[in-house]
């Protein structure tokens, strides 16, 4: 079972943080892998909030088409953090090339468009970069969107941790999802490898989704651009996240009623019982048959995390307000290790019907049940 | 044979029959239930003479002859009261004196089925062994996270709906403008297809209905029974169990004028409306009630004169096309009962069942569709319609969910397979194979006369006489002195169980593939196949 831990801070920490956490929680995964999520991101980025930044793995052939694609949609590489190991990759991590974040300014034309049109402009793309890497593995593009970094590896977490440098002051961030393994279920890739990504959503998750063909081609139909790719069952997670919010237009509490909708003797005494039954209905193709923790990032800096009922070991969040730091951990050893200092009875493992929220001001993990009236939102 | 008896083209012997009578004249006491049980009179009372000759000791004395005479059970080798296979003489026969075998071999009576130069009409089933449905496998078994779900202990949602379902942007527009719904009825996806009234005996109706009111009453399983062709009992239109039947309107429109009428009084909408253009195990062909059937009651519930033959038209007479019938049809059925009550087409799966989903995607009132492949049965129909006509439904149905998938409504209409689900008796098996090529839900009508009322038809052309009214069980006759044989009760009992029985063995397929909390409508990547055309055809996985 992929283990998942994820940091939401006031002041930016080191991914480093996370890796240790996933470390002490090695027992159970097998160091297959690293996927790493960062915003909220500190450092020389502080400045640069309003740049998207492109996240992937460039050889030197790939970095120079990468430039020319961009130079040719009007982009200007505005900051770079390019890194290129100089030491031998561990045993069965292959030497790729450069890992790069490279903030862009947006063109001139690009002024006065819609927010929804320039989203949609930056993950065209962010796909079409990946496509033009596809075939020969020159350009692997994981994320193109402000403030967001994405880093992803074969290879133990650790390891991966000392070759990559991710102890860099550069890769400071307050919001950091951590996976440490590569994809169980399918072939290995490093586009199947979590968290996802897409428009500023992402999510993690461990379990395996059974439901994830007919998910799939559901999404698939939608419409939307970026539903695409699914090297991974768990990738479906991502947009579904993005659906419910981005698409649907309806609060992240939203999200569990329609991944796992309650069952009619839950939901008979609930005050939104008219709406949400008929919003099981509608997104009937997106509940989720587990188990699954699914831990996610909006872009406002929120954090969340939630399971279905066939989940049988839950997740924790705890944290400290204090301070300003949560964690999201699929083990309790991982949140000890990371934030020791906090109050342990105050820690929070989201059952069946729970959401658990931690709001980009770190002070509080919001816990929403189902149960709950919704907030409004419609 | 007797000396005198003609030799024409059309004469057999008993050889020639497929079903040959083995009579035991040690056991048999003659006590006559056997011949007057037989419902095609294949065998009869015979009176037997025999010669003895006795040749004296010696040379001179001349040998004396005798005669006995004995009685005894002969088969006529007329074709048209050729054995059927029935096994009714056996059931009756105190000592298992009397039993019909199979004779493999011969293949005479075939050529002479057809006589005075008309086709053979049947009842019954197609008379193909194969079957795709059995071939598929589950293959994707969750074993790698977690153990894997235990069937007998979890908590399972085996419920489908049926009914236009708005796509999640417009239910939530519709929600915030308070805006018309489409109704959408959410039941279980094993629904009892259309067999109408007139084609069953009183009795089975009756049982049906008993086994579908306590599933639904006592057992929390929302089961639903279609009516067919051919109305509905009054009584039931006017009680609460309406609530629990999909009713049938055809292209012959019998029964309507009853069921119209009685909407003014009805306590319950029914479940449905289901509009048949086509059925699978005659496509293009319209239904017939024959007019042995058809008694004074079923005359009366359909509006008929009694003892006519009653043909329903292969399309609506009254419809100029199928996009034409299809939207008006369903516009004024949904008008009918309010917009209250999902509306959907039945068809014959076939090569123009994409265009026919085509036109309902762009229906806001259609409620579904209703495929219906090959291998279904039916009431009565032409030899050679029921063996060579028709599409497979595996393969269709999968091109419609696939369809829907394009258009992103795969969600939306529903899907409904039917033809050849557990002809081998493996009914939870072929109906988890449908729903994961993407049905949402599948009906079953010969799996219930065999389960139910043991149906003595099988895929070798036993039987087959339901469209004479002479069913050996009385399933499918209108004839009092026939049906009585049927106890509702045991009908409503057996239909309890098999149905019961289905939901566990569909819990044991669903659980190893780690699905419990919807049903896995096109999770066709839980399916394989050993052969690769089929594979390829239906694009599961190809495991050998």
């Amino acid at each position: 079972m992929c283990r998942l831990f994820a940091l939401t801070s006031r002041d930016p920490v080191s991914p480093m943080r996370a890796i240790d956490a996933l470390n002490v929680m090695k027992e159970g995964h097998d160091g297959s892998g690293v996927g790493l999520f960062l915003s909220g991101l500190g450092g020389p980025w502080e400045e640069l909030k309003e740049y998207p930044i492109l996240s992937g793995i460039f050889t030197d052939e790939g970095l120079s088409r990468m430039s020319d694609y961009m130079t040719k949609n009007g982009f200007q590489p505005k900051y770079s953090a390019t890194f290129t190991p100089d030491v031998e990759p561990p045993a069965g991590t292959p030497r790729r090339g450069a890992y790069a974040s490279i903030a862009f300014k947006i063109p001139d034309g690009w002024k006065g468009m819609a927010e929804e049109q320039v989203s949609q402009n930056l993950v065209r793309m962010r796909l079409g970069l990946r496509a033009m890497g596809e075939e020969s593995g020159d350009i692997m593009v994981f994320s193109f969107w402000p403030d967001t970094i994405m880093i992803k590896e074969v290879g133990d977490p650790l390891a991966m941790a000392d070759y990559l440098k991710l102890d860099r002051e550069e890769l400071q961030a307050r919001h950091i999802l951590a996976q440490g393994r590569q994809n169980t279920n399918y072939a290995i890739n490093l586009y199947a490898c979590h968290p996802f990504f897409i428009e500023g959503i992402s999510t993690m998750t461990n379990g395996e989704n059974t439901a994830f063909v007919p998910i799939r081609e559901y999404l698939m139909s939608r419409g939307v651009t970026g539903y695409q790719g699914y090297q991974s069952d768990s990738e479906v997670f991502t947009h579904i996240a993005h659906y419910t919010t981005k698409r649907l237009r309806l609060d992240i509490s939203a999200y569990k009623h329609v991944i796992t909708p309650m069952n009619d003797d839950e939901m008979r005494d609930h005050p939104d019982r008219e709406f949400l039954s008929d919003l099981k209905r509608a997104c009937r193709k997106l509940i989720i048959d587990g188990p699954n923790c699914v831990i996610g990032c909006l872009p406002d800096g929120s954090m969340f995390m939630a399971q279905d009922r066939k989940k049988f070991r839950p997740g924790v969040v705890g944290g400290n307000p204090e301070l300003g730091i949560y964690g999201f951990s699929s083990e309790i050893c991982g949140l000890n290790a990371a934030i020791p200092d906090r109050d342990r009875t105050k820690d929070f493992q989201p059952m069946h019907l729970d959401t658990a929220i931690v709001g980009p001001d770190c002070r509080e993990v919001l816990q929403c049940s189902q149960k709950d009236p919704l907030r409004p939102q419609l | 044979m007797l000396p005198e008896r003609p030799i024409t083209p059309s004469t057999l012997s008993r050889k020639d029959l497929p079903w040959q009578i083995k009579w035991d004249i040690n056991t048999c006491t003659k006590c006559g239930r056997c011949t007057s049980v037989c419902p095609v009179n294949a065998i009869e009372l015979g009176v037997f003479r025999k010669r003895d000759v006795r040749p004296p000791m010696g040379l001179n004395a001349k040998p004396t002859t005798e005669f006995s005479t004995y009685y005894g059970i002969r088969q006529r080798t007329d074709p048209a009261y050729a054995c059927i296979g029935c096994a009714m003489c056996n059931m009756v026969c105190p000592n298992n004196a009397i039993e019909p075998n199979r004779q493999y071999d011969s293949t005479t009576l075939e050529f002479q089925n057809n006589r005075g130069g008309q086709p053979r009409t049947r009842g019954g089933r197609r008379n193909n062994s194969e079957s795709l449905l059995d071939q598929i496998k589950f293959i994707r078994i969750s074993m790698l996270t977690d153990p894997a779900l235990d069937a007998g202990r979890h908590e399972f949602d085996v419920r489908t709906l049926l009914g236009r379902v708005l796509s999640p942007e417009a239910e939530i527009k519709c929600y915030r403008e308070n805006g018309w719904k489409p109704p959408v009825r959410e039941i279980y996806p094993l629904v009892i297809g259309g067999m109408s009234f007139g084609a069953l005996s009183p009795n089975m109706w009756e049982g049906l209905q008993m086994g579908v009111a306590y599933l639904n009453e006592e057992m929390n399983m929302p089961v639903r029974m279609c009516t067919g062709e051919g109305g509905c009992p009054p009584r039931l239109l006017r009680s609460r169990f309406l609530k629990y039947v999909i009713l049938q309107i055809a292209s012959g429109y019998f029964g309507w004028d009853e069921i119209i009428h009685a909407i003014p009084e009805m306590k319950e909408d029914p479940c449905a409306i289901e509009i048949k253009y086509g059925q699978g195990a005659k496509p293009g062909d319209g239904g017939l009630l024959m007019w042995y059937k058809v008694n004074k009651l079923i005359a009366a519930i359909r509006g008929v004169p009694k003892g006519v033959s009653l043909p329903s038209p292969p399309t609506h007479q009254t419809k100029y096309s199928i996009e034409e019938a299809v939207a008006k049809m369903i516009q004024s059925m949904s008008m009918a009962w309010g917009f209250r009550v999902p509306v959907y087409p039945k068809i014959s799966a076939s090569s123009t069942s994409l265009a026919v989903l085509n036109n309902l995607v762009r229906n806001p009132y259609a409620a579904g569709l209703a495929i219906d492949g090959e291998d279904g049965g039916t009431g009565a129909a032409y030899n050679v319609s029921m063996n060579h006509m028709g599409h497979p439904i595996a393969s269709n149905l999968r091109d419609c969910y696939k369809a829907l998938c394009v258009a992103g409504a795969q969600n939306e209409i529903p899907l409904i397979a039917g033809g050849g689900i557990g002809k081998h008796g493996n009914l939870a098996a072929n109906a988890a194979a449908l729903i994961m090529l993407g049905a949402s839900m599948v009906q079953i009508g010969k799996y219930v006369m065999q389960a139910g009322a043991g149906c003595l038809g099988s895929e070798k052309d036993r039987c087959n006489v339901c469209n004479i009214g002479v069913c050996p069980k009385g399933i499918t006759s209108q004839d009092p002195r026939v049906y009585r044989r049927l106890d509702p009760e045991k009908v409503a009992e057996r239909v309890v169980d098999f149905y019961l029985s289905f939901d566990t063995e569909l819990r044991k397929v669903f659980a190893p593939l780690g699905r419990s909390t919807s049903l896995p409508v096109g999770m066709s990547d839980a399916l394989g196949i050993s052969d690769k055309d089929a594979a390829d055809r239906l694009d599961i996985k190809y495991v050998i």
